[in-house]
């Protein structure tokens, strides 16, 4: 056991960070560190300026263009990118489908997809839910059924996160009813422009527009755009599942938004006083600082143990569910630093065509929007009840 | 010892109940807080016929001479189908104080107006450094001939958009975070020097950011006596404060009845949701916040009138705090046991989780309330 950085690390953190004071667009960061939807175009030229620099996907393997970086400088590089609210690679591609794909995929696809993933030629959007099929992904119904080289895909997905900038959606496809559900499931990579798919908008919560409904009517798929074995897609989506839920911790960007919530904290004030002096207030953010650092070491601990070569079983469901639990206190506590400067938030959608400044001080534009957005983080990605249905029954054996 | 309602009350239930029944289904609700106005000019006449807007005032100016606990049917029933009409800031707040501080003029001149719904008001009291205390008062009215001038700076002003009047807190004399000092003043909305900043809230409404610069007022806008107000606005705000906790627990119980619908009809691994028992002690949980809210509720709105302002303020503390809470846990858990669908804003759920998360924090949140019952009970 050592916590201490080497030599190469410490280097390795200074040109993490040069990279990212040099590199990163100031409006790509500002909306980070908000908490705003990022725009496709500037989510696209972030990616593209990672990619120059090779750092597009530092957790695939280096033939396929990963950094080779060690879990120390893994550990460091998103410390540094969380620190300097630099956006990460929308998942969706580069860790969703592309360990799919190269895990999974035959060469023809590898070849045509990973290389594309990189570049952000592609934006990719996720296709698993559907409106009967949530929490209980396996009874999904979108059917595809075989027709000489292609699959007629007729059927209809959900809750599809940005789907209207989508270009390619990986979708899961029910190609045998006769069978047990989690048997009958097929993995298919779709072409948003092929003919017969319709997408929906769905306004959220925070009045964006992320999520929308995508239909299929007898949609033309080849079947080589299908990942490994026909009925095989679960074991492909339970390995996808597993990638998303360690992600989802976001550790590194919620220590940022503790930095920023204390420096609004000397700014705003309560009974006259800075904010950052009122006791309560201090608890509630220390609790939250303490839970942080659990969660960091249990999840560098986790990280190590996987390095090293040991199985994990379903322990990365803690990450997901502490992790998003604490990113809901951290905005609730953004929002309550603001007092009622909480309440005026409008969707950017709203100020279309005012070109108004937000109301209320710079700092109170952006934490509302992520505290309502947000309430789906215990939602999304197997919800946190479903998360822990998985431990108590895969780790305590209930 | 009694909980129940008269047979008055109940018929003002159960009028406030059709209201919201013919008026604010989901979609209705939806659409009208998309307007430009984010209300019904239409609703507020009706309001106005059915005496609704005259509820707290006393009979002789034309009132209904309703106590705490008429206003509290009424706000419980508005929240439960989440009214988007000003009447707390008109009703409660504006009517409130030019009751309680008014003389005889300014009573006849504004009260009789609001009645008949032909006159709509606001409370501009917060700034942007006074958080929740109504104390805190940094805007200034100086002498000035036979009136004064006002100057400053007036935050999150709940209708201020569509008020007729704004009664504004000014100081008149001390430092800025002095309780006395304060006045109050009547002051038009279309005044030279007021520009306001008009946007929407989260919870559908609508509110400004008032300027206030070298706005000239006469001697006659002068609501009560000078530098006096500060009794006056914190009983007032106490009266809004209950209503406004009655109004969460409207919200929080249709917000549950949603919640327990859905747990019903949704089906997910072959059953229904709502057999799942993680589930069902959430929503017992939810359940069990809103009953305790609504016991607060009616507690504070039975001891509103109470002549000791301490104990007074004590009910309206600790109703508040107990409310707050509740608000948010029940809002936030709705969301969450409706999945994917919680998320919607074409979905009824998002708006009572709304609404409930600014009613958490309207006029102090939960910790600004447990504090000052610590500081009252000690
Ligand atoms: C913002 C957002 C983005 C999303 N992005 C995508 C995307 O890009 N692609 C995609 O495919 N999907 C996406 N989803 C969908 C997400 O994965 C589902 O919402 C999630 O799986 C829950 O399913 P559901 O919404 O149908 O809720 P349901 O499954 O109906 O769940 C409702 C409630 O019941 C609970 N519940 C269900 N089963 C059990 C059980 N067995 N035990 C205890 N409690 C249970 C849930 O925890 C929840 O509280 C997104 C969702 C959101 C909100
Ligand atoms: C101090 C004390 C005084 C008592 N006095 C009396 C008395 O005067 N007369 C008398 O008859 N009994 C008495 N009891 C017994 C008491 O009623 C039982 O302990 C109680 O009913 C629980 O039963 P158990 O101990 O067998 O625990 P179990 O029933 O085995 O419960 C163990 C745990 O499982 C949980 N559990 C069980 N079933 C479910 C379920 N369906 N869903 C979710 N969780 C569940 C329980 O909540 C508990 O946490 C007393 C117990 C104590 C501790």
């Amino acid at each position: 056991m050592d916590l201490s950085f080497s030599k190469e690390d410490l280097a390795f953190r200074d040109e993490v960070r040069e990279f990212l004071a040099t590199s990163l667009p100031a409006d790509v960061k500002d909306r980070c560190d908000r908490g705003l939807h990022p725009t496709k175009e500037g989510q696209v030229r972030w990616q593209k300026i990672l990619n120059e620099k090779g750092w597009m996907a530092p957790n695939w393997p280096v033939e396929y263009g990963g950094t080779g970086w060690t879990f120390t400088q893994k550990y460091i590089a998103s410390q540094e990118f969380g620190h300097a609210s630099a956006p990460i690679a929308t998942p969706f591609g580069v860790s969703m489908v592309g360990p799919v794909i190269y895990t999974f995929g035959n060469q023809e696809q590898k070849d045509k997809y990973l290389p594309r993933i990189l570049n952000s030629d592609d934006w990719w959007c996720q296709g698993y839910s559907e409106p009967g099929s949530g929490s209980d992904l396996a009874s999904l119904q979108t059917k595809a059924v075989r027709d000489g080289d292609d699959y007629i895909v007729n059927g209809q997905k959900i809750w599809t996160s940005y789907a209207q900038y989508a270009d390619m959606i990986f979708c899961l496809v029910r190609t045998d009813s006769s069978v047990k559900q989690q048997e009958g499931i097929s993995f298919l990579l779709i072409d948003m422009k092929t003919p017969g798919i319709t997408v929906k908008p769905i306004t959220v919560i925070d009045k964006e527009h992320s999520l929308n409904e995508v239909f299929f009517e007898d949609v033309r798929v080849p079947v080589a755009n299908r990942i490994g074995e026909e009925n095989k897609g679960w074991t492909y989506a339970k390995f996808l599942l597993g990638n998303e839920r360690t992600g989802i911790a976001r550790v590194a960007r919620s220590k940022r938004q503790v930095e920023r919530l204390k420096e609004i904290a000397k700014t705003e004030l309560s009974g006259g006083r800075p904010l950052a002096e009122d006791t309560d207030f201090n608890n509630k953010l220390t609790r939250i600082e303490v839970d942080l650092m659990a969660l960091e070491y249990t999840e560098l601990r986790y990280l190590s143990m996987i390095a090293s070569g040991k199985q994990l079983s379903a322990e990365p469901s803690l990450l997901k569910i502490k992790g998003s639990e604490i990113q809901q206190r951290l905005t609730g506590l953004l929002v309550e630093s603001l007092g009622m400067y909480g309440a005026p938030y409008e969707a950017e959608r709203a100020y279309e065509g005012r070109n108004e400044a937000p109301v209320g001080p710079d700092y109170a534009h952006g934490p509302m929007a992520e505290h309502l957005y947000l309430r789906a983080s215990t939602i999304y990605g197997g919800s946190n009840e479903i998360q822990r249905n998985i431990v108590s029954k895969m780790v305590l054996g209930l | 010892m009694d909980f129940e309602l008269s047979d008055e009350q109940n018929m003002l239930k159960d009028s406030v109940e059709r209201f919201v029944k013919d008026n604010y289904s989901a979609e209705a609700r939806a659409k009208l807080a998309d307007t430009e106005l984010g209300f019904s000019r239409d609703h507020w006449k009706k309001m106005a016929e059915l005496g609704w807007l005259g509820l707290p005032f006393p009979e002789e100016v034309g009132g209904f001479g309703g106590t705490a606990v008429e206003t509290a049917i009424m706000m419980e029933n508005m929240g439960s189908g989440l009214v988007l009409e000003p009447f707390l800031s008109t009703v409660i707040l504006g009517g409130g104080l030019v009751a309680e501080a008014g003389n005889e003029a300014q009573i006849e001149a504004i009260i009789p107006q609001v009645i008949e719904g032909n006159m709509m008001l606001a409370f501009a009291y917060a700034e942007p450094q006074s958080r929740f205390d109504l104390n805190d008062v940094e805007t200034s009215a100086t002498k000035s001939g036979d009136g004064y001038v006002l100057n400053g700076h007036k935050a999150v002003v709940y209708h201020g958009t569509t008020a007729d009047k704004i009664i504004v807190s000014a100081r008149t004399s001390g430092g800025s975070r002095d309780e006395s000092g304060i006045s109050l003043f009547v002051v038009d909305n279309n005044s030279d020097g007021v520009s306001r900043r008009d946007y929407r809230t989260i919870d559908g409404q609508r509110a400004a950011d008032i300027k206030l610069e070298n706005v000239k007022v006469g001697a006659d806008a002068l609501l009560g006596e000078e530098g006096a107000a500060f009794p006056v606005i914190e009983k007032v705000v106490d009266q809004a404060i209950a209503a406004l906790c009655a109004e969460a627990v409207g919200a929080m119980q249709a917000a549950n009845n949603i919640t327990n619908e859905y747990l019903k009809e949704r089906k997910q691994f072959g059953t229904p949701i709502g057999k799942f028992q993680v589930l069902q002690h959430r929503m017992v949980d939810m359940y069990m916040e809103a009953e305790q809210s609504k016991s607060m509720s009616d507690m504070v709105a039975m001891k509103l009138d109470l002549d000791d302002a301490t104990e007074r303020r004590k009910a309206v503390a600790a109703a508040k705090a107990q409310v707050g809470q509740a608000a948010k846990f029940v809002g936030q858990q709705s969301i969450q046991l409706h999945g994917g669908m919680g998320m919607t804003d074409e979905y009824s759920i998002g708006h009572y989780f709304k609404r409930l998360t600014t009613l958490e924090m309207l006029f102090g949140n939960t910790d600004y309330h447990f504090k000052k019952y610590a500081a009252l009970a000690s």
